[in-house]
């Protein structure tokens, strides 16, 4: 069984959430954290943050749509949303909060709205979607030689992680 | 959990996780697992207090965030330091010096910033040690310098005295009154002759009082106020470092008061009923975050004495804490106005509150106050009064009720009730011979007295029964709050209730839905507002309570409200998480 490309795959991929600063070190922190006691810790969390963080999102979009906005509840929900975030370790999701805060305060969420067609933070929210997918990383099983060798994926294969015949069992919510 | 070995000293912490992000309590109970820490979680304010509440020696510290819907951390932060005087680090993701600050003032000894790191919570146990030793070096009441003196005589004019003075001179932790029968709590210790801290009991905090005015708050020193008081066995450094907190206290109240006075509207009192109580109880209640911490450290202070008698209603002379103002050091000489001070006795010292211009709301609570104290001294004074004088003294920048009548309350109360009652009935006794008609603010006293515990209980009983003949008139004499301590529980009896009878329940009720935060959010201006809206409908419904708070939209006032808003329908989200995550 060949995890090679698949685990390359997502090494990649996480990496690039660091890059793009979508993630921070705080997620390194999560993944320490699992242990043999907790096996699947991070991917727990993930799930968690995902569940806990829909609901504030849809409180925050319901809050938005409101006129004349509340300006009170929606940086209250905002500041959770932003704590939430940092549990994960979702930088840019927490730097978008504090700019969506501070246009709160500016009682103008005007000039924010127009940066996306809707709210940056469900933008940032899907984007960090992704991070179902890191959860794998810590789930598959060492590269050993031996996978090396009886590679059983062909690299086309491997390369579609959801269409991988030798399924994984998936914990967490996984957008497609 | 003992400490008595100091070599395995931070394994097995007992550490209680306080936080509604169910992501963090997660990470958090995994980090301080790994520390080998003894974890148990909570994602709510309330049933974190009921834990403490029910199982008080079972923690040895508490990590709460602030923001949480149900009630503000800072509030919870005030009443476990009050009631369970244990340790608590506040988390933040917001750390702004002023927030930080404010963790400080309200007596956190840590304040995190999120992301928390692993490192910070393994340091947390130096916060138990510390306090651990600060308490032995209280006990005796001896200048802090001298631990070793403590630690000889710590012991052995205890039992026989049972009034050990606590030179706390943190200002900001509220002293717990403790009977000496109370030593085995926190005694695990083997290395300190910890005690029970029985501290300042109502009789000799009224002597204080006493002496204090009678020096005239000017002129008061320790000494002079150690002879008037004549008490044997009081030293003066317990005496001064009493005088301190008083006068932080003081001073505090008067900040208060001068924020009250920025927005407060006159509202029209002429409702008598419930709303009365409503409005007191925001008063009373913990405050919310943007009154000044004086205000809201009082208001904690009140609570919580209110509080405290619940787990030990058996013991009736026991932790009741007096709520010696607890300040930041400042002269309160200065901020208290001094006639106000310089009645002989503790009623007319309080009294002499009145006179301070502030808000009605705040008269309102002095009436009560005063009541109280006239009301307790026909019952052991010992227990009631402390209610009472705290109430005063939190009072004092209410206003003033130089009209205010007393009302006869007399009343039986049954010893393990006795903590409870005082206050309120005091209250809505006060309310109803008020010129100013705060008869709105009873219910809310009473709806706060009963989301605090089951001692209320009786509290509303007397109350009712005390009431027969003025605003609530309520017969609260069945109330179900006896096995009620927790949020939900109470909901449900006030729901109760509501259908009984309305005056008290509905703003009770209302309040307790939205957690204690609610009541904090009647902040005297909200409450004052609220009146008006509710003016005439007895039976406020936890719906127009939540209608006037959305209306008044006070400024300042934000997060915790609205999120009570969204609470009650979130609620149901919590319980089931709290059960998976309960350690």
């Amino acid at each position: 069984m060949d995890y090679t490309n698949l685990r390359r795959q997502i090494i990649s991929m996480k990496k690039s959430l660091f890059d793009q600063g979508y993630l921070d070190e705080q997620f390194n922190q999560l993944e320490e954290l699992q242990d043999d006691s907790s096996p699947n810790f991070v991917d727990e969390v993930v799930a968690l943050f995902f569940k806990d963080s829909s609901r504030l999102l849809t409180n925050i979009e319901q809050a938005l749509e409101k006129y004349p906005q509340d300006f009170y509840r929606l940086d209250s929900l905002v500041y959770q949303f932003k704590g939430s975030g940092s549990s994960i370790g979702a930088l840019r999701m927490k730097n978008e909060c504090s700019m969506f805060k501070a246009h709160c305060n500016d009682r103008n969420l005007e000039g924010y709205r127009t940066l996306d067609d809707s709210s940056s933070i469900p933008a940032s929210h899907s984007l960090l979607e992704q991070l179902h997918l890191i959860p794998w990383l810590t789930q598959m099983p060492p590269v050993t030689p031996e996978d090396e060798e009886g590679a059983c994926h062909s690299e086309a294969e491997a390369g579609d992680i959801f269409s991988c015949k030798h399924k994984h069992q998936i914990k967490g919510p996984v957008s497609t | 959990m003992a400490l008595a070995d100091a070599t395995a000293f931070p394994y097995g912490l007992r550490v209680l996780v306080v936080d509604d992000d169910p992501t963090w309590l997660k990470i958090l109970e995994k980090m301080l697992r790994k520390c080998s820490y003894d974890v148990t979680t909570c994602g709510l304010a309330s049933i974190a207090l009921q834990i403490l509440r029910e199982r008080r020696n079972k923690f040895d510290i508490v990590i709460s965030d602030v923001n949480m819907p149900d009630m503000d951390g800072f509030k919870l932060l005030e009443l476990i330091g009050l009631e369970m005087d244990l340790p608590v680090i506040m988390m933040s993701i917001d750390g702004e010096t002023s927030r930080v600050m404010k963790g400080v003032q309200h007596g956190a000894c840590d304040y995190l910033l999120k992301p928390v790191r692993m490192k910070e919570l393994r340091n947390i146990w130096q916060h138990v040690y510390r306090k651990k030793m600060h308490e032995v070096k209280e006990i005796e009441g001896n200048d802090s310098c001298d631990d070793l003196q403590i630690f000889r005589n710590g012991v052995e004019g205890f039992d026989e005295r049972g009034l050990f003075m606590r030179a706390d001179s943190d200002t900001m932790r509220k002293r717990k009154d403790m009977d000496k029968d109370h030593a085995d709590q926190d005694s695990s210790d083997g290395a300190t002759v910890k005690k029970a801290r029985v501290v300042w009991s109502v009789d000799l905090h009224q002597k204080f009082v006493n002496a204090v005015n009678q020096i005239g708050f000017d002129k008061v020193g320790p000494k002079k106020i150690l002879d008037l008081m004549n008490i044997p066995g009081l030293t003066r450094e317990n005496v001064a470092s009493h005088l301190q907190k008083y006068r932080l206290y003081l001073s505090r109240l008067q900040k208060q008061n001068e924020e009250r006075i920025m927005g407060a509207a006159r509202q029209d009192f002429s409702h008598k009923g419930p709303s009365d109580n409503l409005n007191l109880r925001s008063s009373f209640q913990e405050q919310p975050g943007n009154l000044s911490n004086g205000f809201q450290h009082s208001s904690q202070k009140i609570q919580a004495q209110i509080n405290i008698p619940d787990p030990h209603l058996d013991d009736t002379k026991t932790s009741v804490p007096l709520k010696v103002p607890d300040k930041n050091g400042t002269s309160v000489s200065d901020a208290v106005d001094p006639q106000n001070m310089t009645s002989a006795s503790p009623l007319s010292g309080v009294f002499s509150f009145e006179r301070m211009p502030v808000n009605q709301d705040r008269k309102l609570s002095e009436t009560m106050i005063l009541e109280c104290q006239s009301w307790s001294g026909s019952v052991p004074p010992k227990q009631f009064m402390q209610y009472p004088k705290h109430n005063h003294e939190r009072c004092d920048l209410l206003g003033d009720y130089s009209c205010l009548p007393k009302p006869d309350l007399e009343h039986p109360i049954a010893p393990g009730h006795l903590y409870a009652p005082p206050p309120v009935i005091s209250m809505s006794c006060s309310v109803e011979g008020d010129v100013r008609d705060f008869s709105d603010v009873k219910p809310d006293l009473l709806g706060c007295m009963k989301s605090l515990s089951p001692a209320l209980t009786c509290t509303v009983e007397s109350v009712s029964a005390q009431l027969s003949d003025s605003v609530v008139t309520s017969t609260n004499s069945d109330q179900k709050f006896s096995s009620v301590e927790g949020l939900s529980s109470i909901k449900d009896c006030d729901f109760d209730q509501e259908r009984n009878q309305a005056t008290l329940l509905t703003s009770e009720e209302a309040s307790i839905i939205c957690g204690t935060d609610l009541t904090c959010l009647h902040d005297e201006l909200s409450g004052y507002q609220l009146q008006g809206v509710s003016f005439g409908n007895i039976g406020l419904s936890s719906i127009d309570l939540f209608q006037c708070n959305d209306a008044m939209a006070l400024p300042g006032l934000h997060n915790n409200w609205y999120d009570d808003v969204e609470f009650s329908s979130e609620t149901m989200e919590f319980p089931l998480l709290d059960g998976g995550l309960f350690a």
